[in-house]
């Protein structure tokens, strides 16, 4: 049951120098890949670029094709409202149950503000969530 | 000041029946290894050949990978327990060269040092900072032992903590030290922007690595120094094989140990004296770790003028290697062994790039690694773990930290033909 809530961001190995986000997401714009969200963390001259694309192994084989350095990890979508206090009672549900939030990034959609975690428990995090009324993103969204 | 003035300045005539006699002694304890057996029969020549001086070229020369292939002890001519210690030294690929020393080999050794020391007019008077690394390398215990043996007051201070090291020839009153040129010119700086002058110090004994007369004159100026160049190389004991007089024009090789020749290093011909080419030594007096021709790598000449000093044979200082070895930091490194290293490793792609700087006087060895498929696991944090275990295993085997970086694969360059895969930036010191 968990499973279907677990989605598959993909993390690509960069760089850190001009042109490199732009290599990456010209690939994925000539594959007709659509970007959902991202986010770039980085480290000493290198980072990873992590994004929710709507078709990730596509995504997976067109960057790899192109010899980038990619993976997939597993992440959770929860959807926030989008006032006041929406990020505080996701983070405080994961808090309570002592689900460490490793790092996360959020978009801001169409019906909701949508928070993608990588946590450390991430079938722990998907049951403490819907039990406590939370909605999370279906992984059948991304083919 | 001569140490020992009876082997310093020995006659031509009685040096040439001393070399002679003990050449032969040096084959006889070759002949108590395997390889010198071998290499003897494969040329067909026997030690009975050996009737004169010039004889020596009838022997075949000894390379480095020779004694690497014979890890750990297989070159030593005496049993394990006649060995009092074992330094080691890099090697072209994965494993050092493993160097004993019986109880002999270490008062010869010292006894080298000691006529180094005295022959640049230090004594019992002179407080003495030796800021080198101890432990394998052998400028550390070589320095130390000998310095000790004519009675110097020693400050094994070792590298690092430069302001330490400072304090110390401030307040120890130190007047000579020894450490790598590179080294020294950092020292300067550093006591520079202490507002520190040094007073003490008056003699600098500098080696492990080439320097130049413009970075002679630098050091000279900047530490208040006279400053001396030190050539050995780990195979031969360590430092103590030639040494500066106070004439400095050549370094003079102990004659009694030591039997020189230079030769060209593509055909291995003799070259004629005042011609330059490469080192190559054959020990007269080493009892542990004996060698035929052994091939030094450095490149100088044979100095045939006479020294005013008195003593024996010169050779010039020595201005670069005839194989691909680079120091840094006074640590020899053979591109091959950080090829194997990395190759060793799963997360390293087919290609990378060292490069060597230098930083502040002092060099820093940089490598771009690109990173192979099995490398990435999309979490940063590993990513960081394999940094560390790139450089972490560079450090085992060469005794160097090295700056890693993770670079993309594909942003490398490609060789068509030999790959240039270390690339020295340094300038000449």
């Amino acid at each position: 049951m968990e499973d279907s809530y677990i989605v598959k961001q993909i993390s690509i190995f960069s760089e850190n120098r001009p042109g490199r986000l732009a290599a990456v997401a010209g690939a994925l714009r000539d594959a007709g890949i659509n970007i959902f969200a991202f986010s770039i963390a980085e480290a000493n001259g290198f980072g990873v670029v992590r994004a929710l694309v709507d078709r990730p192994e596509d995504a997976y084989r067109t960057l790899t094709d192109l010899g980038f350095r990619v993976s997939f990890t597993d992440v959770i979508g929860v959807k926030m409202r989008d006032e006041p206090g929406g990020l505080s009672d996701i983070a405080s549900i994961l808090g309570d149950a002592g689900i460490n939030i490793e790092y996360a990034y959020a978009y801001s959609g169409k019906d909701a503000a949508v928070l993608i975690l990588r946590v450390d428990q991430v079938e722990d995090a998907v049951r403490q969530i819907l039990a406590r009324g939370g909605e999370l993103l279906k992984a059948s969204l991304f083919r | 000041m001569f140490w020992n003035r009876e082997m310093e300045t020995i006659r031509p005539d009685e040096l040439a029946d001393l070399q002679l006699k003990r050449l032969k002694w040096s084959l006889a304890q070759a002949q108590k290894v395997g390889l010198y057996q071998r290499k003897l029969k494969e040329a067909g020549v026997s030690p009975d050949d050996i009737k004169t001086l010039d004889d020596v070229e009838k022997l075949p020369f000894t390379y480095k990978k020779e004694l690497q292939a014979g890890y750990p002890f297989g070159l030593f001519a005496v049993p394990l327990k006649k060995i009092v210690r074992i330094h080691t030294t890099s090697g072209t690929t994965g494993k050092p060269t493993v160097v004993g020393y019986t109880r002999q080999d270490l008062e010869n050794w010292s006894e080298l040092i000691a006529r180094n020391m005295t022959m640049i007019g230090l004594g019992e008077d002179d407080v003495f900072q030796n800021a080198v690394n101890y432990g394998l390398f052998t400028g550390g215990l070589g320095f130390h032992y000998g310095a000790e043996k004519i009675g110097m007051t020693v400050i094994p201070s070792a590298t690092g903590n430069t302001r330490r090291q400072i304090e110390m020839i401030e307040d120890f009153g130190v007047t000579a030290i020894h450490c790598t040129p590179s080294y020294a010119l950092h020292l300067a700086e550093v006591a520079e922007s202490m507002g520190k002058t040094l007073d003490s110090l008056r003699i600098g004994i500098f080696g492990a690595e080439p320097w130049s007369e413009s970075m002679r004159s630098e050091l000279e100026r900047r530490l208040g120094v006279k400053a001396y160049d030190s050539y050995g190389l780990s195979e031969m004991y360590g430092p103590g094989v030639a040494f500066e007089c106070p004439e400095r024009d050549g370094l003079h090789i102990w004659h009694d140990c030591y039997l020189v020749e230079i030769i060209d290093p593509e055909t291995g011909e003799r070259l004629a004296p005042g011609e330059r080419g490469e080192l190559v030594i054959t020990p007269l007096v080493k009892e542990a770790l004996p060698l035929i021709r052994y091939r030094t790598g450095d490149v100088t000449r044979l100095m045939d003028e006479e020294c005013a000093c008195g003593r024996g044979q010169k050779i010039a200082r020595i201005t670069g290697r005839s194989d691909d070895m680079l120091v840094i930091r006074g640590i020899n490194v053979f591109p091959s062994q950080i090829e194997h290293v990395l190759r060793a490793l799963p997360e390293v792609g087919e290609q990378f790039i060292v490069y060597i700087d230098r930083v502040k006087h002092l060099d820093e060895m940089t490598i771009e690694v690109e990173m192979s498929k099995a490398g990435f696991s999309g979490e940063l944090r590993d990513l960081a773990r394999m940094q560390k275990k790139i450089s972490d295993a560079l450090h085992n085997t060469l005794g160097l930290r090295t700056a890693v970086t993770l670079v993309e694969p594909g942003s490398l360059p490609r060789f068509e033909g030999k790959a240039k895969r270390v690339i020295d930036r340094r300038g000449a010191i």
